[in-house]
């Protein structure tokens, strides 16, 4: 019996050695990603901790040897040398040779991760707080990316799914085999855009545009997060990343730029205050729960409430020119180019009328559209 | 050698003769004391009490994140919680801690009656309790508590900032000025009392550390207080320092702060080199290996610690070249580092060992900080970095560096010293489970975080995705484990102050040095005259 428990406990150490090795599948190890640049970034990461291995191995077997050998309980008696300028050097010579050996391939790497030229496509990437804009530059493409888990997986009222707060509503599609470039910005505060699959992590500076650049070798679903602190959503706005062949890239491209022009063309249309308050709290939920909150009462002070407060039931105009200009110095933002008309004259609608507002009022597309062009 | 008996034997006499100069009583001799016991007593409380604080913090941290979703606080709470833990504990636990142990130490290790400027000493410690309560009022302000990262990059800190952004500015002035006056103070003994015959390279080398630290406060505090001054003017008077709508740049609040940030790290890992440097020789009844190399290790860590300060911020976009100079200096602080690890080992091979509570941490401290040392090399690799950088992998790499680093450090001291400090014995056997429930929570709170941050757990978020809810759970119970063990250090101080076995003059067998020569507990005036060093 006790033979069995300590062969396990030796069995449980070696699996802990050896699992940095064989790791990437239980999520101990970073991963090798999908690209060239990632597979020579994880090769570096394993050199450098191999090392590290080799030499913690040497220097704290001689620690425990001494820790073992040289007690005072088994009679050692110390010697009283204290003192060897030719082991000072080896010992600072030899580390430094290691680290230039170290250093030759991680520039390398560097480099090549610091050439963004000939890229095929440009993606200008802005950080908000708290979700992502994609701009396919030259493309007449540009959306926003926003948490797509409902809130009450988060507050824990319903079973989280697999993809807990990696998930969003729009993706970015990009294609594989190609050299994509990411012009990285940000709006308020900073942010860092990173694909662990990529190796590509980028601070999102406002006033600043990064560089960065991937070309993908295999389709898939790519997960990644925001990793700078941009305040109190930080934890909540992922990057999702899907990667598909060249064609299906330009069919959706395709299709974006015809859904864009479709939602124009909705602009021009009336609705019923029931129509306008069913999209309304689509729009509210994925915009503006955040910090409003799904109940309208926001968190004071930093959040005011919307439910009835005096922006909200008062004068539309001034109601208009909160969400489509926002409030300088706060973190409520300018809507007016995140927003469709049709998206901002139904979330407008839906906060004068929800959580027993009541105004009645029927803000439509067009009073957006005369409002911006004032 | 007999010489110094002699003169220490005529010293004790003296202060025999002088008792009548003992402290006053009540609260007054707190508040008013010049004596650098007293302060350092005070100084160790003061950090003790911080530490707790921001421990607790921590613990709020990590039953938030035992398990995936929101369950006790909300993030907005969540990031005042991670800023203030950060705050409390570099500011408040551990810098003071050190100081503490200089005030205590330094006089006593160099033959000196004081410290050089008695009562400037009394004023940097009591500026802390203000400038801490500063800052945790904010805890109770209409808007909430500093909320942007111990690091509070702008311009999340200023135009996005709370309001008691003011309040956090001006506690970090107050820490500043009684660190940089705690600096000068020590320089000023260091270079000026020591006892005769006592060169600087026959210094204690926790002295030594301890000068070279007090070089590097002096030069970066100031830049900490232009850093938030800066700050200041972009919160209230329309300067745009960081604001990049004004024609300023976020990056360079980043570079300020790191050029501060990068020696501070070093502020808060030196003088634990200098407790380590002094306990091993002590345990393991040799003289400590490479003495002359361990000083200029330690002189060589803190130039270096001033060329390295971007590497903090490899994803910033720093031009190609910038990236290769400040990795390249990175990875050379592994060099002095790695010397001074060779030098403590080499000290231990073929001596004498034995393993009182004082040894177990420095050994834990050798081991566990040269782990922190490797992920830091591996971080130090910049297109690596890419990948490590805030997530968190540099969580696990800097607890490691600062929790068996520099805490283990300060134990280890409390217990070598507090017998000399207090006359009494503290118990072994507690201070065994101290070291032992305290190695493995630590272990178990922070080595699951290097997996996290590899497979892509980014850090400073108050929730995450399922594949990291096994080992956050793990880190949580490991942190409680910890953060409890505390209370129980607690404990075991106060009952060797009351009620402790008598310690003797020497302590430790195998301890040299001026501070054993006098009595146990340590007269509250030691050396008013000075011993002969030879």
């Amino acid at each position: 019996m006790r033979s069995r428990l300590i062969s396990r406990a030796l069995g449980l150490m070696l699996c802990v050695l050896f699992a940095a090795e064989a790791s990437a599948e239980y999520g101990l190890n970073m991963t090798r990603g999908v690209t060239d640049v990632s597979h020579s970034v994880y090769e570096l990461h394993m050199t450098i901790f191999w090392i590290c291995v080799v030499i913690g191995v040497v220097v704290f077997g001689v620690m425990f040897y001494s820790i073992f050998k040289h007690r005072k309980s088994k009679g050692a008696v110390a010697s009283q040398f204290h003192e060897s300028t030719a082991v000072e050097v080896i010992w600072t010579i030899v580390p430094v040779l290691i680290l230039v050996a170290m250093a030759w391939p991680a520039t390398e790497t560097l480099i090549e991760m610091y050439d963004t030229d000939d890229a095929e496509v440009d993606i200008k990437i802005t950080g908000y707080q708290w979700k992502w804009r994609y701009e396919y530059l030259g493309h007449d493409v540009d959306f926003f990316s926003n948490l797509s888990t409902p809130r009450d997986e988060i507050n824990n009222l319903e079973v989280k799914n697999e993809h807990y707060l990696l998930e969003v509503d729009n993706e970015l599609v990009v294609p594989i085999n190609t050299k994509i470039r990411f012009l990285i910005t940000a709006n308020d505060v900073i942010h860092s855009w990173w694909v662990p699959d990529f190796a590509v992590k980028k601070d999102a500076i406002p006033g600043f545009i990064n560089e960065s650049w991937t070309r993908i070798n295999e389709p898939g679903i790519y997960r990644g997060q925001c990793t700078e602190l941009c305040g109190k959503d930080h934890g909540f706005m992922p990057v999702v990343v899907r990667a598909v062949q060249p064609a299906e890239y330009q069919e959706w491209l395709a299709l974006k730029q015809e859904e864009a022009r479709a939602e124009a063309e909705l602009a021009k249309l009336t609705f019923t205050l029931d129509e306008q308050m069913a999209r309304g709290e689509e729009v509210y939920n994925t915009n503006c729960a955040a910090c409003h909150q799904a109940n309208g009462a926001g968190i004071p002070p930093a959040f005011p409430a919307l439910k009835g407060s005096a922006v909200a039931i008062g004068d539309v105009a001034t109601h208009i020119d909160r969400v489509v200009n926002g409030v300088a110095g706060t973190a409520m933002q300018a809507y007016g180019n995140q927003l469709s008309d049709v998206d901002m004259a139904a979330v407008i609608t839906y906060e004068r009328n929800a959580w027993g507002n009541d105004t009645g009022d029927n803000v439509s597309a067009k009073d957006i559209v005369d409002f911006k062009n004032q | 050698m007999s010489a110094t008996a002699e003169t220490v034997l005529d010293n004790n006499k003296a202060q025999e003769e002088h008792a009548h100069h003992g402290p006053a009583k009540g609260f007054g001799r707190w508040l008013f004391t010049t004596n650098h016991k007293d302060i350092g007593s005070m100084y160790l409380w003061f950090s003790f009490a911080m530490f707790l604080l921001g421990g607790c913090m921590a613990l709020t941290i990590r039953a938030e994140l035992f398990q995936p979703g929101l369950q006790l606080i909300q993030p907005e709470f969540f990031n005042q919680m991670t800023t203030l833990h950060g705050l409390i504990m570099v500011f408040g636990a551990v810098m003071p801690a050190f100081v503490g142990l200089a005030n205590w130490m330094i006089p006593m290790m160099i033959g000196a009656p004081d410290m050089a400027l008695p009562r400037m000493n009394n004023w940097s410690f009591w500026i802390l309790p203000f400038a801490f309560a500063l800052l945790v009022s904010t805890l109770f302000m209409e808007g909430g508590a500093p909320n942007f990262g111990w690091t509070f990059y702008a311009p999340l800190s200023t135009t996005y900032a709370p309001d008691t952004v003011t309040y956090f500015i001006f506690g970090v002035h107050m820490m500043g000025v009684s660190s940089i006056m705690g600096a000068i103070n020590v320089i000023a003994t260091i270079l000026n009392m020591r006892a005769p015959g006592m060169t600087l390279m026959k210094m204690p080398l926790f002295v030594w550390t301890w000068l070279i630290t007090a070089f590097l406060l002096i030069a970066v505090m100031p830049v900490l207080a232009g850093v938030v001054t800066m700050m200041l003017m972009d919160v209230h008077f329309g300067t745009s320092f960081f604001n990049a709508a004004g024609g300023g740049d976020p990056v360079l609040f980043q570079h300020i702060f790191w050029f501060f940030g990068h020696p501070e790290v070093y502020i808060m890992i030196l003088p634990a080199f200098g407790v380590v440097s002094q306990i091993i020789p002590t345990f393991s009844r040799k003289p400590l290996f490479g003495y002359h190399s361990m000083v200029y290790a330690v002189a060589s860590i803190a130039i270096l610690s001033f060329i390295v300060w971007a590497h903090h911020m490899f994803t910033v976009g720093m031009p190609l070249v910038g990236e290769l100079f400040f990795m390249y200096a990175t990875m050379l602080i592994a060099v002095p580092t790695g010397v001074k690890v060779f030098n403590w080992i080499t000290t231990m091979f073929r001596g004498s060992l034995s393993f009182e509570a004082p040894m177990l941490f420095s050994i834990a401290f050798v081991v566990l900080f040269t782990i922190g040392g490797f992920s830091g090399l591996m971080l130090a690799i910049a297109p690596s970095d890419f990948q490590y950088h805030d997530t968190y992998f540099v969580v696990a790499h800097f607890h490691y560096v600062l929790v068996p680093g520099a805490i283990f450090g300060i134990f280890a001291a409390v217990y070598y010293w507090l017998p000399k400090w207090c006359g009494r014995m503290y118990s072994e056997t507690l201070a065994k489970w101290h070291f032992w429930l305290s190695f493995v929570g630590m272990n178990l709170a922070f080595f699951p975080m290097h997996f996290l941050g590899l497979a892509g757990m980014p850090r400073r978020i108050p929730d995450y995705a399922l594949q990291f809810a096994d080992f956050n759970s793990i880190s949580s119970v490991g942190a409680f484990i910890f953060g409890a063990t505390q209370l129980l250090f607690l404990f075991l101080v106060i009952k060797t102050i009351r009620s402790g076995e008598p310690a003797t003059q020497q302590v430790w067998e195998g301890a040299e040095g001026l501070e054993w020569t006098v009595p146990s507990p340590a007269p509250y005036h030691t050396f008013s005259s000075p011993p002969e060093v030879k």
